[in-house]
């Protein structure tokens, strides 16, 4: 089997697994309780939130457990900005975020918020000179995101982190989800006042996230509840969660030290094998992310070509997993390219750190023929 | 182009001349010990200066660990260019650009001890400074009182360029004052005593008293979780916890309402001394502020301190309590500080606390009870904890739970 599907989930790491039934089974107290059993299990908390602040250089107070991405993006955008609303209802992001950003400013939308779109050249790209066109005294809110998940397009974050420094007033969220453990972001340095991760795209579990919430930064949460979290995020904390994203962002952090080399030679093995071939369009910008090529075969459904490649015991999406079953045209190329068949057909290969380049070699043979018996059905 | 090495200047140890020697050997035990893991670095000393040769460690990671060591005035980083005009104009404006913080006017100070150097001083300020003007925006020359002197060094050897001075913590080097023991609760002060008391050169030892099941593990671990704060000093740092139950029960019981946190401090106060007198101490250290609370008032100090003649030295005597949090926020320890949990110094404060209790009630009071039995069981169960920094991170937790990370 070949998993080539990381963008949309990883494998858990064994070592993962393992602390995470450990710590249910073990030290299943409640942080909150005042006994020994509960301080242990805070213990474990606390040491789970040192551990991840330091391997993310932010600071423990930072860190605030969520359910995932799409959780701590609905915060980071919605707690913004109902916490500022006074300051003003202006909202700047791009056309090309993931749905849980998407559709949350779409919500604001709707209640009474004002959002700005910013479009992207080829390379995937919002440019600065759009961005600083589109600040307005109201607006209090920029979220863009790192890494792109269809593309693997990368925003220069930091520069829009030095520009945002002029203005006090904006607050900028980043979705890192794809990001993290693959392309190297200094969330200090950017200027960043809210960044989302999510543990199961870096081999951790489902339903673990993290949201850095710069110390200061006000911010509604979503849930009323029982104060955890520094009151912005209520519920009994899920300590062995807590726990399996450390380890699992430790483990990656180590892996990205020694496998980044690895995984862009993977990319690029396949890249020139696909791209050389015919009837095949690379979405991709060159400098985009290690981990992510996504391209589009015009005229073929992409629905098939996976299935077909399954049948090969290969596993690649089409496009994000959320939408992959919508059908839709894929949202990121469209705003790349404009063009409706080369976003109707869209295969998106992702890949990990537990990847090897000879399956590169068979990924690049299989889709050939794949295409090649495809195309002759089809016709 | 990289760093070569980094100079160190030590202020106000160049004053002390007799002792100089310890202090300065004490600063060089300190700096290696930061030095550690950076296995290349080599660490020298002249007259009043030491220098750090780099062998290819990361300069900006030294100086940061550097900045919080205590006797050190200020640093300089420090490159070595071959003796080429060309590569010397490469290394001004990339010492230009590395710089720290952003900088208005400039000079350069050439110095040619090599007079074989084919450009004289004159010629070198004007060609380099020329040059930086060229490429960089902004900036100007002010030979007079400029925010960067850039100086360069023509040697034989190599030619060395200098000149960004940053702040080092100041203060004596880490035990070359003695040592003194810290009574350290929960709270915001003592903490802030134990940094201000090692700035200037003492070395500390943390004394915790621990009420259970009055107080909880929690109030403890804040307790550990503090003086691991108070350990990225000093490397390490030992931590005396004393099981004081018994004694406050009986104060409970013995001692009239609004006297009983007057002979508990006072009771602290003789556990203190008797652990101090062990581990060979000179003087004790607590986080009192004037007037903060009922126990610090003058008063209360007054008769509270009867019972021992070693100093008790009180850093924060002067200071507000506004000031004390922001130094706090600044030594990383108001959010653990901030903690919730009781200690023992809260369960058992009375209602009524004597503001201005008198030194003849509260020894005549104490008159009835036999303390000393108790205070020396007390020393003598104490269970005493070596904090290291480097292990610090893991406090308080098992092998098993380190398995989980
Ligand atoms: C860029 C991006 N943001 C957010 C999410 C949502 O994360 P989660 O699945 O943890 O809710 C995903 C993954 O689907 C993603 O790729």
């Amino acid at each position: 089997m070949i998993y080539f599907d990381n963008s949309a989930t990883t494998k858990p790491y064994p070592e993962v697994i393992e602390s995470f039934v450990k710590v249910s089974s073990e030290f299943f107290g409640n942080p909150s309780s005042l006994h020994g059993i509960g301080a242990q299990a805070e213990k474990l908390l606390t040491k789970a939130r040192n551990q991840i602040a330091e391997l993310l250089d932010i600071r423990g107070s930072e860190v605030y457990f969520t359910s995932g991405g799409t959780e701590g993006n609905n915060l980071a955008i919605k707690g913004a900005a109902f916490a500022n609303s006074g300051k003003g209802k202006h909202i700047i992001t791009t056309e090309i975020e993931h749905a849980s950003v998407f559709d949350a400013c779409d919500y604001l939308k709707n209640n009474g918020f004002d959002i700005t779109y910013l479009p992207v050249n080829r390379n995937g790209k919002i440019q600065l000179a759009d961005l600083v066109r589109a600040i307005r005294k109201e607006t209090i809110l920029v979220s863009a995101m790192h890494v792109n998940n269809e593309t693997g397009a990368i925003q220069p974050i930091t520069e829009i982190g030095k520009l945002l420094s002029a203005y006090p007033n904006i607050l900028f969220h980043v979705d890192h989800v794809q990001g993290v453990g693959k392309v190297p972001l200094d969330i200090k340095k950017s200027g960043i006042d809210l960044c989302t991760i999510s543990g199961h795209k870096f081999h951790g579990l489902k339903g673990n996230g993290v949201l850095f919430i710069k110390d200061g930064t006000n911010i509604s949460p979503l849930f009323s509840g029982g104060s955890q979290e520094s009151k912005k995020r209520s519920g009994t904390e899920n300590v062995a969660g807590a726990v399996a994203l450390a380890k699992a962002l430790r483990i990656t952090m180590e892996n990205q030290k020694t496998g980044l080399e690895k995984l862009k030679a993977i990319r690029q093995m396949l890249w020139e094998g696909l791209e050389a071939f015919e009837g095949i369009e690379i979405n991709s910008p060159v400098e985009g992310a290690p981990h992510i090529l996504n391209f589009s075969i015009p005229g073929l459904k992409s629905e098939v070509f996976v299935h077909a490649l399954e049948e090969d015991g290969i596993f690649v999406s089409t496009t994000s997993a959320c939408s992959s079953k919508k059908k839709s045209p894929s949202r990121t190329v469209m705003a790349m390219f404009g063009n409706l068949e080369r976003a109707e057909s869209i295969i998106r290969i992702s890949l990990s750190y537990q990847n090897e380049l000879q399956e590169a070699k068979r990924v690049v043979k299989m889709v050939r023929n794949t295409v090649n018996n495809l195309q002759k059905v089809m016709r | 182009m990289e760093f070569d090495h980094i100079i160190i200047r030590y202020g106000e140890i160049s004053t002390k001349k007799r002792n100089r020697k310890g202090f300065v050997d004490k600063l060089k035990a300190n700096i290696r010990r930061v030095l550690e893991e950076f296995e290349n670095a080599k660490l020298s000393a002249s007259r009043d200066r030491m220098y750090i040769l780099l062998n290819g460690e990361d300069h900006k990671e030294i100086l940061n660990l550097l900045k919080g060591v205590f006797g050190i005035q200020s640093l300089s980083p420090a490159l070595k260019i071959d003796r080429d005009i060309e590569e010397l104009k490469n290394a001004v404006l990339f010492y230009f650009n590395q710089l720290s913080r952003q900088v208005a006017t400039f000079k350069i100070t050439a110095k040619r001890a090599d007079k074989d150097f084919p450009y004289n001083t004159d010629e070198l300020n004007h060609i380099l400074g020329g040059h930086l003007l060229k490429n960089t925006e902004g900036i100007t020359v002010d030979v007079k009182n400029p925010d960067f002197n850039l100086r360069v060094e023509v040697r034989k050897e190599a030619v060395y360029l200098t000149g960004e001075v940053i702040q080092g913590a100041g203060g004596l080097p880490l035990g070359s004052s003695g040592k003194a023991m810290l009574m350290l609760s929960g709270g915001i002060d003592s903490p802030v005593a134990g940094f201000l008391s090692m700035k200037r050169g003492l070395e500390i030892e943390c004394i915790h008293f621990y009420s259970p099941p009055f107080t909880s593990e929690r109030s403890r671990q804040k307790a550990v979780d503090l003086a691991g704060k108070l350990a990225e000093v000093s490397g390490k740092i030992k931590l005396h916890i004393v099981p004081f139950t018994d004694i406050q029960l009986l104060i409970q019981k013995q001692i009239p309402e609004n006297y009983t946190m007057t002979t508990t401090r006072r009771m602290m106060l003789k556990v203190a001394d008797k652990i101090m007198e062990k581990q060979q101490g000179m003087a004790i250290i607590t986080g009192e502020s004037l007037g903060q609370v009922a126990s610090q008032t003058l008063n209360s100090m007054y008769a509270i301190n009867e019972v021992t003649n070693t100093p008790v030295l009180r850093p924060l005597i002067a200071m507000d309590k506004l000031d004390i949090i922001e130094l706090a926020r600044g030594y990383d320890t108001l959010e653990i500080s901030n903690r919730p949990y009781e200690d023992c110094c809260t369960v058992f404060t009375p209602a009524t606390p004597k503001t201005k209790p008198r030194r003849d009630k509260v020894s005549f009071y104490e008159s009835f009870v036999d303390f000393d039995e108790l205070v020396n069981e007390a020393v003598n169960k104490v269970e005493t904890i070596t904090i290291n920094h480097k292990q610090q991170k893991d406090l308080g937790a098992s092998d098993e739970m380190e398995d989980l990370f």
